[in-house]
């Protein structure tokens, strides 16, 4: 399916839960969703036979300087398509729910992001500090 | 495993495997919980090399990255140099010369063979067996002079540019390279003979860490881990890039030969058989290469438009994924470089439940991790 066709049936069935797409300039294109509905967009992302994203290519921490963002990169290995969903967190309480439940390869992009970003996924399997032993006064990359 | 049940309780122990240890292929600490001689739980401990080199990438240019990318996989350098090049290119839309593109084919495959060398020889050596790490060490020499040839360096080659590559090919050069795999084609047999079909290399491989194929999915696996476990998914053939669809190859996947399908020989097979497909690879684009540039035109202050992309390629240990986000400047605003042994290493813990401590070495192998690659 094209970009504008999984908004449409993101759209559809979360109201306003999907925020916006970001497709002019984004390759793939990005479906921003509100941070509280992340759990429940994946898993209809990754169950629906239409959309069917069974693999998680990445997870990324960005730094958006007035916010912090999660961006998840998805791929279909029965359909081709691929499709990127991003959330965007409040710079003072960046969190969000865990996916590692949806895709169990989210948990070590978690850890990292939770490492160098101080984005915490609630109730993930095993969220720990200090995979890359900085030290504790470290709060992260600053941009 | 034995039935344990009726046996004398043990208690159990905690120990570091790690993370200065030969056969965990660099600085990995697996903290091994053991009762007896079986693991109950290994949970790997990534994180000793990591070298910030995600922040670097947003403090220099788009050009100056390109040497920090050799370090990101130093036995398959050229893949990442070029991973990098068709991501940047991918964001900036720039053309790249088809000669440059063929001449990156080609160091490309010859360096997926090269580093698939040493995870069959540095496999071999842990698994017990030290005289095929001799072997693929000889033949991987081979493969640095030709890169010596062509880029003057041996391990960190800095060979692509965004735009093309640093360098035609010498006088010489592709004949080399022929050369090269007529001599090299015969000696996969050779290791096959030698160690493939050994009946106690088989017997150390063969049902150990059964990765089953939705599993591998599930958990994100990519390259020869994932086609171990029967997938036949290859970025090169399946999300094609450069000019991979001109050549004909074939995907190489697990087919449970000697034991399950996914495990430990599974994956070890399917490196041995790639390094065949990278020959035809490399034969087809020695014969089809055209003349012409190789450096596209492309400016000295180089500010690409203002986006998001994620461009993908096949390394030798799986998906090399790069992240860019541009804001319009001359430096990337972030970067995150997403790499086939760091995702392998999140299934680590799962299926290493219930092996004796001697697997996880054969596992670890199996997987053909790299620590530069993990902690970035």
């Amino acid at each position: 399916l094209e970009a504008q066709a999984i908004f449409d049936t993101l759209k559809g069935k979360f109201g306003d839960a999907i925020v916006e797409l970001q497709g002019e300039g984004f390759s793939p294109a990005f479906v921003v969703v509100a941070p509280a509905a992340v759990k429940e967009v994946s898993r209809f992302l990754r169950e629906n036979p239409d959309l069917s994203f069974d693999v998680l290519m990445c997870l990324s921490g960005v730094d958006y300087k007035e916010k912090f963002a999660v961006a998840y990169h998805l791929h279909s290995l029965k359909h081709r398509h691929a499709i990127g969903v991003k959330a965007m967190l409040p710079r003072e309480t960046p969190s969000l729910p865990t996916v590692d439940d949806v895709w169990p390869g989210a948990n070590f992009h978690e850890r990292e992001a939770f490492d160098l970003f101080g984005i915490v996924f609630d109730g993930s399997k095993d969220l720990r500090r200090k995979d890359y032993k900085y030290p504790d006064s470290y709060h992260g990359i600053k941009v | 495993m034995t039935n344990r049940s009726n046996a004398l309780p043990t208690q159990e122990m905690t120990i570091n495997m790690g993370p200065q240890h030969p056969s965990t292929h660099g600085v990995l600490r697996v903290i091994l919980t053991t009762d007896g001689e079986v693991v109950t739980r290994a949970v790997p401990d990534v994180g000793y090399l990591h070298r910030a080199l995600e922040k670097i990438g947003e403090r220099v240019t788009y050009a100056q990255f390109m040497p920090f990318t050799d370090r990101l996989d130093y036995l398959a350098a050229m893949n990442c140099n070029c991973a990098w090049a068709w991501a940047v290119e991918k964001l900036a839309k720039i053309e790249v010369p088809e000669r440059a593109e063929f001449l990156r084919v080609i160091v490309c495959e010859l360096n997926r063979i090269s580093s698939h060398l040493i995870a069959f020889g540095s496999y071999t050596a842990d698994m017990g067996a030290f005289t095929p790490f001799l072997y693929g060490i000889r033949e991987r020499e081979h493969v640095n002079d030709l890169f010596e040839m062509i880029c003057g360096n041996r391990l960190t080659y800095n060979y692509a540019r965004v735009g093309g590559v640093s360098g035609d090919a010498p006088p010489g050069f592709l004949e080399k390279t022929r050369e090269f795999l007529d001599y090299f084609e015969p000696k996969i047999d050779e290791y096959n003979n030698l160690i493939s079909y050994n009946k106690i290399f088989v017997h150390r491989l063969a049902n150990v860490a059964v990765i089953p194929a939705e599993e591998a999915v599930a958990y994100g696996l990519t390259g020869p881990n994932l086609r171990g476990s029967g997938v036949p998914f290859d970025l090169r053939k399946d999300e094609p890039y450069s000019v991979y669809p001109k050549f004909d190859f074939k995907v190489c996947v697990g087919t449970g030969e000697r034991g399950t399908l996914g495990d430990c020989f599974d994956r070890y097979m399917v490196r041995i058989n790639e390094m065949r497909e990278s020959i035809k690879i490399v034969r087809q684009a020695i014969a089809q290469i055209p003349d012409g540039p190789v450096l596209a035109k492309v400016p000295r202050v180089f500010k690409p438009p203002v986006g998001e992309t994620y461009f993908r390629s096949e390394c030798p240990r799986g998906e090399t994924g790069i992240y860019l986000i541009s804001d319009g400047s001359v430096n990337p605003y972030r970067l995150k470089i997403r790499t086939g042994s760091f995702v392998t290493m999140n299934i680590f813990e799962k299926i290493t439940r219930g092996l004796m401590i001697a697997d996880i070495v054969a596992v670890i192998g199996s997987f053909d991790i790299i620590l530069p690659e993990i902690d970035r």
